[in-house]
Formats: structure tokens, sequence, C-alpha cells
């Protein structure tokens, strides 16, 4: 599905990420983690185009995207939840919801699995996105990204600063969003029993490399652990 | 009746004020873009206005109306490329942009006068708008209706495109988060074009309705350019009933003091209830709020 082949990305002239390969296999939950600032985020970014990527090739199903826009990359069917959610704080719940349609090309209506897999949302539809509680801009931002009609699903710590029990919610969603919908899912993800409990397949990275890989129930749980807080 | 005409003057000159600002509220309050050359896209409007008619000719009325149009297109299309050729490299960068575009604003000003000389040209005022209404004594000049009623028809047009429409929609989510919008499959380089674009555009209309009040020349946009920028950011940058109560705040406020002192005692009152009001709001009148913003 989606492939990283020797990526290089830079902010500006300091590079963080050198010679990355990582591979999503199709119809799979793969999880890349690591503690923070190794480079996970950007790795995201630079698949969808937001930061500088000098080197490397990028590829969707076969096709090239490492020199794309964002916006074109979003076509070929990327759905993208950001760090921090970035839901359009000015605009109503249904109108952050209306902007992911466009990309997807069809019609004017909201898919009703969507509200299906997301009840909230329908109460909310007139609200400000800036408005809502961090769990509930979580919710909205993922059904903002699944609208664009997504391949992949690519989420940027979806379980950060949100409480327990809507965490789970959202695991359940993007399981269900995964097997029904056979949509593809990367998340780049710090708690690592959400991890361990979603994920196909994880990839452990550090300063800006992955150190170790694999499938996710023949990783051993604990040296995973020690990287991960040591 | 003497109120009732400086009422009537202030509810004009606030509309005047107001329509050079409507431009303004996209580009500087949506897009956050300081451009300098905004009055000289009202001196562009106002010179096309005075083209316009020379081209028709007659009495001016089907000239007139016409060149409404044509000026919105052209400073439209000038708006597209001076945000693709310049704007587009400055975003961000605030005092960068107020000095490339006051620049522009100087070669544009320099070029009208190279071209139309510096004596102002005269406009005639269609054969429509020459007289006025009298009731119970007061004349209300019908230019000044007009412009009036023409400040209500654009300020609707442009509130419904904004909140509306789909192009509204994406124009709104690529200014309040761009690398966002891009992520929802926006062509952000686009929005942006034909947002400024549509600023520009205003600033044009607000032209042909100036070459209404008197003779154009190259200077015209300046007289306008610091009320409507004082405008905007008194009704808080961002806001379209901002910018109108901040237009009227300005606009009844000169007349006002002018009715019972001299013009440059009035500027400098305005002036200073501007400060003072921005010493206590310093966003202005209306200020957005959202839990993502004031995290920030």
């Amino acid at each position: 599905m989606l492939k990283i082949n020797k990526m290089c990305a830079c902010y500006g002239e300091s590079s963080v990420i050198r010679d990355l390969d990582l591979d999503v296999a199709d119809g799979k939950i793969v999880c890349l983690i690591g503690r923070n600032g190794v480079g996970k985020s950007t790795t995201l970014k630079s698949i969808m185009g937001l930061v500088s990527t000098p080197e490397g090739s990028i590829t969707l199903d076969g096709t090239e995207i490492i020199k794309m826009p964002t916006y074109d990359r979003v076509k070929l069917g990327i759905g993208y939840v950001p760090q921090g959610r970035d839901i359009f704080p000015q605009m109503t719940v249904q109108e952050n919801l209306e902007l992911g349609l466009q990309a997807a090309g069809k019609g004017k209506k909201i898919p009703d699995y969507i509200y299906d897999l997301f009840p909230i949302l329908p109460e909310f539809a007139k609200r400000r996105g800036g408005d809502l509680s961090g769990g509930q801009q979580q919710q909205l931002a993922i059904a903002r990204a699944l609208v664009t009609g997504p391949k992949i699903l690519i989420l940027d710590e979806p379980t950060e600063g949100i409480q327990p029990s809507i965490i789970q919610d959202i695991g359940r969603a993007i399981k269900r969003v995964n097997k029904e919908l056979g949509i593809t899912v990367l998340i780049v993800e710090q708690y690592l029993d959400f991890v361990l409990n979603i994920s196909d397949y994880i990839y452990i990275m550090e300063k800006g490399n992955i150190v170790m890989q694999g499938e996710t129930d023949k990783l051993p749980a604990e040296e995973v652990q020690k990287m991960m807080t040591e | 009746m003497a109120l009732m005409n400086t009422l009537f003057n202030g509810l004009s000159l606030s509309s005047i004020y107001l329509l050079v600002a409507l431009g303004l509220a996209v580009t500087f309050g949506l897009m956050g873009v300081i451009n300098m050359a905004h009055g000289e896209f009202v001196m562009i409007g106002a010179y096309v206005t005075f083209i316009t008619q020379e081209i028709i000719g007659g009495n001016g009325s089907v000239a007139y109306l016409l060149s409404i149009l044509v000026a919105f297109l052209t400073t439209f299309v000038l708006g597209c490329i001076l945000e693709k050729v310049l704007i587009t490299r400055l975003y961000g960068r605030k005092i960068d942009s107020l000095l490339a575009t006051w620049g522009i604003s100087l070669i544009l000003q320099q070029a009208a006068r190279s071209i139309f000389g510096s004596q102002g040209v005269n406009v005639n005022a269609p054969a429509f708008l020459k007289s006025g209404l009298t009731i119970g004594g007061c004349t209300f000049a019908y230019n000044r209706i007009f412009i009036i009623g023409l400040v209500i028809v654009w300020l609707l047009t442009v509130w419904l495109l904004m909140n509306k429409t789909s192009f509204g929609a994406k124009m709104r989510a690529t200014m309040q988060n761009r690398a966002m919008a891009q992520c929802m499959g926006i062509n952000s380089k686009k929005i942006d074009c034909i947002t400024f674009g549509i600023g520009s555009g205003l600033a044009g209309v607000a032209g042909c309705s100036i070459a209404l009040l008197g003779s154009v020349d190259s200077t015209v946009g300046q007289n306008y350019i610091v009320y409507s920028f004082m405008t905007v950011v008194l009704g808080g940058v961002g806001n379209l009933i901002g910018t109108v109560i901040g237009a009227m705040i300005i606009g009844f406020s000169s007349i006002f003091v002018e009715a019972y002192q001299s013009a440059s005692i009035a500027r400098a009152i305005v002036l200073l209830i501007i400060i003072v009001f921005l010493q206590f709001k310093p966003k202005g009148l209306f200020v957005i709020r959202s839990r993502s913003l004031d995290e920030e």
C-alpha cells in the first residue's frame, strides 16, 4: 500500500530523517512508535508533503508521490489526522466534515457510516469545532479524514490528552474502519498499551531511523517497553 | 434639519470607508496580508470608471453601471497577478509584505501620473444619480444613496460567498489553517490567489464609487487607505460585522466633530478615539475566541 524508500526529510537546513525505509502493508494497522523527538511526526508529515523531502521515494499503490503537492496526495487516497487534531475552530462540525467531501469528489452528502462510527457527531453538527472538547475534536478529526474517502488513514498520536474511556472508543472506531471498510491504518503513538492492543505490525524509531520492527505479537514486549521508557 | 443632514453625511462617509475596508477585510482581515497597495487598487477602479466612460460615451448611465463590472474584473485580475508574483512569497512575513506592497503602491501611483498626468480627471455622474431626494427641507444626494445601497449589496454578496458557498468554506479553512486545508485536498494556492483577487476586486468597486464624489487623481487611494485599515483593526480583524461597526464609528465621529469643529480637528479626534479604544480593546471590537486559538 504505502512504501517509503531511502527517504530523507529536513526542516530548512537541518535534516531530521535520513534513509528511512518503511512499509505499510495493505489492510493492516501499523504503528510507528518511539520517544519524543525521534522523527515520528516528521515521518507522517513527509508522507503528507508538509516538510521538505529532498531524497528518496514514497509510493502509494505503486504511484510515486514524493514530488506531489499535499492536496493531490490527499486526492489519491491519504486521510490525515494530525497531532493536536487541527480542527478548523471557527467552522461548525458539519462544515469541518463537508470540507473532506470535495477531495473525495463525490456528491454533497456525508456517508452514513461516519455517523455510525461516531454517533456523537450529529448532536454537535451546528457547534463550532473550536468549542468541542479534546476527545470530541479527535473523533471529528478522524471522521473528517474518512470523508475524503482514503485508502490509508494516517493518525498522529490519537490518544494524546484524551481520557481513557474515549481512547477506547477511538480504538474501537479505528479497528472498525480497518476491518469493515478495509482501510489501511498507520498510527504514530507513544501510549504503548494502546499500540499493543490495536496494531498488526510495529516499527520502533530512534534518532530518525527504524531500530526494530516486527509483528506485534512476535515482538519482545519487555524490550519494547524498555526502549520506550529509557 | 441640520442634524438630519449630519446623520446622512455620517452614514454616507461610513459607507465609503466600509466599501474600501470591505476588500481589506478580505485581504488583511482574512488573509493577514498588509497590502499597502490596496489604495492604488481603489485608484485603478476609479480610473477604469473614467476610461470606460470615455470609450462608451453617452450620458454615462450605461457606462457607469458597466464600469462597476469592468473595475471589479480589472482589479481582480491585477490582484491575482500581484498575489502570484509577490504576495505568495511573503506569507507570514508581515513587515516584508508591508514594505513590498508599499513599493508597489508607489509604482502604481507614478504609473498613473505618467499615463493620466498629475491633473485629476472627472467622471460624469450618470444622469439618474445627478439630483437628490428632498424630504422636508433635507436633500439626500442620489449618488450617496446609491453608494450606501452598493455597500449593502456587496456586503451581502461577500457574506454569502464566505458563509454559504463551498468556495467560501474552502477559503475560511485555508485562512484558518493552511496546512490542514491542504490535507483536506484543498488547493490552497489557488484559494489564496482567488481570495486576494476578490479583496482587490472589491477595492476596484470602491474606486467606482469614489469616482462619483470628486475628481480622480493618482493619490485618490491614499485618502482612504489609512482610515480603512483602522476600520478593520477597530472592528476586530477577520470579522465582517466588526468592519461594519468600525466603519460607522469612524465615519460618524468624523462627520459629527467636523460639523461642530473643523475638518483637521475631526481627524485628530477620530485618531484619538481609536487610540484610546485600542488601549482597552487591543484586538478590536469583536474578538474571535475558541479553545484552539486560546491555546496559542
